[in-house]
């Protein structure tokens, strides 16, 4: 029985820009109708949201998960449990080691319909074992249920290969998915190249090293008509860059990620290596320049960045431990900091995980609609609590916020109208 | 003086002027002591001092584990070669290791910057910072300063030239720190490829001239340029670099008629700096440097040790 009727909410659609009071009616697993004068049909369960907020259940562009291949950082079991605490319905998969094989992005897709709680959408290698060098095989890829190609936290070096990759990708209506770090100027990098990484003594990354990379691949889109979606942006530089590709009409999206917009360089002080990202975290400027990206449409979509590291990974000198945060826990809280901060409204920080993802991955999810599934968010705006690394749902506790004092909690997730958090 | 108030020693940026000063003091008194051949073999007395030391390293570790004896320490030297072991998780095994020993001052030497704010972390020992990747050198900018402060009085207004492989330089890095602190003006040269992003933004002058940064210095200190360093392709070769930044007398007169030369040590002869300059009786101080060295070990010795609780 997934029959709900969910009363006295605050319904957030960003799809229809819907911000209204009201109930809404959960029928079969989808939403049959929302709106202020609903009556109860008989035998319906109620559920009374105290004037919460009801929105989409979150569509989480990018994120990695242990499994298969590092199920000691995490398995698809405990990120579907952080995935649900965190409001999240539907996870872009990004494997350990790039999916190459048909088999096994139907593998995970399976995997993440057996948890009950979260539609996993596996992004495929964009080439052959993730080496950068000869192509996946996009169309069977494809038709095994891979929502885009990447080869992860590796950027395509070769731009032969990467202009093959767009233009081939074309044939099957895909995106590559691009980690914008030019690879030869990020060999070996631990922190943004600046003052910070100075004191610290650590080898810098410089901020050019991603607008270099976003610089060649728009010009591969204007020679093949291909479309690079471009993933955790976080430099002034790159989003200029993506701003006028998308003014001349190129087929160029971009996301970006909670600590590019919420933290700086300076959370890397006293050696944190939770704060160790790929890219590294950024000057306060760049910083700003994502927040305005967010607010202008630049940027098109908010990503968890979700990377699963344990204590061997992280209890390491900075420069030798691994990058990358834990963040399907925290990407609404932290998203919301910018909503009560003034820089984004409400329905436009939920459209960034929802609706927007939704439609650059071509998927119903991420809406209201009536007929949609009924993958639902209840949340609290203003309830308040504090990250803390130890303490988070799920097995991956490196959280790179460990500390912050944040305000908003899910207070439930519906999967197909089932309650799975909450 | 007021007892230091730190537990370790792990960098030199964010020590407060009077911290820097009362140490030199201190270092200042071993070497009367050091010079007149008594010691004190009661300070530390029962204490253990471990050098840990993953880089190869003779000077500090000789001058760590003198400074140890001198003050009556057990002295253990543990050296990790960097074939077998370059893994963090050794450094955090190392630590459990080290406590269960109970080991009360613990000198560290690792290639990666932050391991011993690391080992800091997990270790009930104070820790004692003896070269850290790129970081900081915090006892060899102890020891510079010394030797500066003996040779001139003062530290406070002098134009101290830094000169080299800065970006790859930890005794460059604690060094700015230290003179910065103590009110010196601080230049340092070397080709652009060699200089760390916004070093400016240290609080120094960068020049990539050695005749503009050396104009006026009152102190020439030359750092070490690693032989690998040239394979990595931040300068051309040995020769191009000694022609246009390495030390010799032609360079030198542009500094003040008694500037003072210093360096880390061990020296490149011919790469950085000249046989002529360096064995210079009267401007070279590259082996008064060994001698403070001590000195001032011994003085970080003395003060950490007397946080140390008395009886384990």
């Amino acid at each position: 029985m997934t029959d709900l009727l969910i009363t006295n909410a605050r319904l957030l659609d960003p799809a229809t820009g819907l911000d209204a009071q009201g109930a809404l009616l959960v029928r079969d697993g989808r939403i049959l109708d929302h709106g202020q004068n609903l009556g109860r049909p008989d035998g319906v369960a109620v559920l009374d949201a105290g004037g919460a907020c009801l929105a989409p259940g979150l569509v989480d562009l990018r994120a990695s998960l242990g499994e298969p291949g590092a199920e000691h950082r995490e398995t698809i079991a405990t990120a579907a449990l952080a995935a649900a605490a965190g409001g999240i319905t539907t996870l872009c998969a990004v494997a350990e080691h790039p999916l190459d094989d048909p088999a096994l992005v139907e593998f995970l897709a399976r995997r993440g319909d057996a948890t009950g709680s979260l539609t996993i959408l596996p992004y495929a290698a964009a080439t052959r074992g993730g080496a950068g060098r000869e192509l996946a095989e996009y169309g069977l890829l494809r038709e095994a249920g891979a929502i885009g190609f990447s080869d992860g936290m590796t950027a395509i070096a070769d731009a032969r290969t990467m202009r093959l990759a767009l233009s081939y990708a074309r044939a099957f209506g895909a995106f590559i998915a691009q980690a914008p770090q030019e690879p030869s100027l990020s060999a070996g990098g631990a922190a943004t190249e600046g003052e910070r990484a100075t004191r610290m003594g650590l080898p810098g990354i410089p901020a050019a090293a991603e607008a270099i990379l976003v610089a060649r691949d728009i010009a591969l889109v204007r020679l093949t008509g291909g479309h690079v979606h471009v993933c955790n942006v976080s430099t002034a530089a790159a989003l200029a860059l993506i701003r006028a590709a998308k003014d001349e009409g190129l087929a160029v999206t971009a996301d970006t990620a909670p600590p590019y917009f919420d933290l700086n360089e300076t959370a890397i002080g006293d050696y944190r290596t939770y704060a160790k990202l790929s890219p590294p975290l950024r000057a306060e400027a760049d910083r700003q320049a994502v927040v305005a990206a967010l607010a202008d449409g630049t940027i098109d979509a908010i990503a968890s960045d979700h990377q699963p590291r344990d204590a061997d990974d992280k209890r390491l000198p900075f420069a030798q431990a691994a990058a990358g945060g834990a963040g399907l826990a925290t990407l609404l809280a932290v998203t919301l900091a910018q909503v009560h901060g003034g820089k984004l409204s409400m329905l436009a920080a939920l459209g960034l995980m929802t609706d927007r993802p939704a439609k650059l991955l071509g998927i119903a999810a991420g809406s209201l609609a009536r007929g949609a599934p009924a993958d639902l968010l209840l949340f609290d705006p203003e309830s308040a609590w504090q990250v803390t690394a130890g303490k988070m749902p799920g097995k991956a506790q490196n959280t790179p916020f460990d500390g912050r004092p944040v305000e908003g909690r899910v207070i439930a997730t519906f999967k197909s109208g089932r309650r799975v958090f909450g | 003086m007021v007892a230091f108030p730190h537990k370790h020693l792990l960098a030199i940026e964010g020590m407060h002027p009077p911290e820097i000063t009362d140490l030199l003091d201190l270092a200042e008194s071993y070497v009367l002591l050091n010079r007149s051949g008594k010691t004190q073999r009661d300070l530390l007395r029962g204490r253990t001092l471990i050098n840990l030391f993953f880089e190869d390293s003779t000077r500090t570790r000789t001058s760590f584990e003198l400074a140890g004896k001198r003050l009556g320490a057990d002295v253990i030297n543990m050296a990790v070669s960097t074939s077998s072991v370059n893994k963090g998780e050794t450094l955090l095994d190392t630590a459990s290791t080290l406590n269960a020993m109970n080991t009360d001052l613990l000198v560290i030497r690792h290639g990666q910057s932050g391991a011993p704010a690391l080992l800091a972390q997990k270790v009930s020992a104070a820790v004692i910072n003896a070269g850290d990747g790129t970081h900081e050198h915090p006892t060899q900018a102890l020891l510079d300063a010394l030797t500066i402060r003996r040779r001139k009085g003062r530290i406070e207004g002098l134009v101290v030239a830094i000169c080299g492989d800065v970006l790859h330089s930890r005794v460059a890095r604690s060094n700015i720190h230290l003179l910065l602190t103590l009110n010196a003006r601080v230049r340092v040269i070397g080709p652009p490829t060699l200089i760390p992003a916004e070093a400016a933004r240290l609080g120094v002058e960068v020049h990539h001239d050695m005749r503009s940064g050396l104009a006026g210095a009152d102190v020439v200190m030359m750092l070490r340029l690693q032989r690998e360093r040239m394979t990595g392709g931040q300068v051309p070769s040995a020769r191009e670099f000694f022609r246009f930044y390495g030390l010799d007398e032609a360079k030198l007169a542009h500094a003040a008629p008694d500037a003072m030369v210093m360096h880390p040590g061990p020296m490149n002869r011919g790469v950085e700096i000249a046989s002529s300059v360096a064995d210079d009786p009267i401007r070279s101080v590259i082996g008064e440097q060994v001698e403070m060295g001590v000195a001032c070990r011994m003085a970080v010795l003395d003060v950490l040790a007397r946080r140390l609780p008395r009886n384990r």
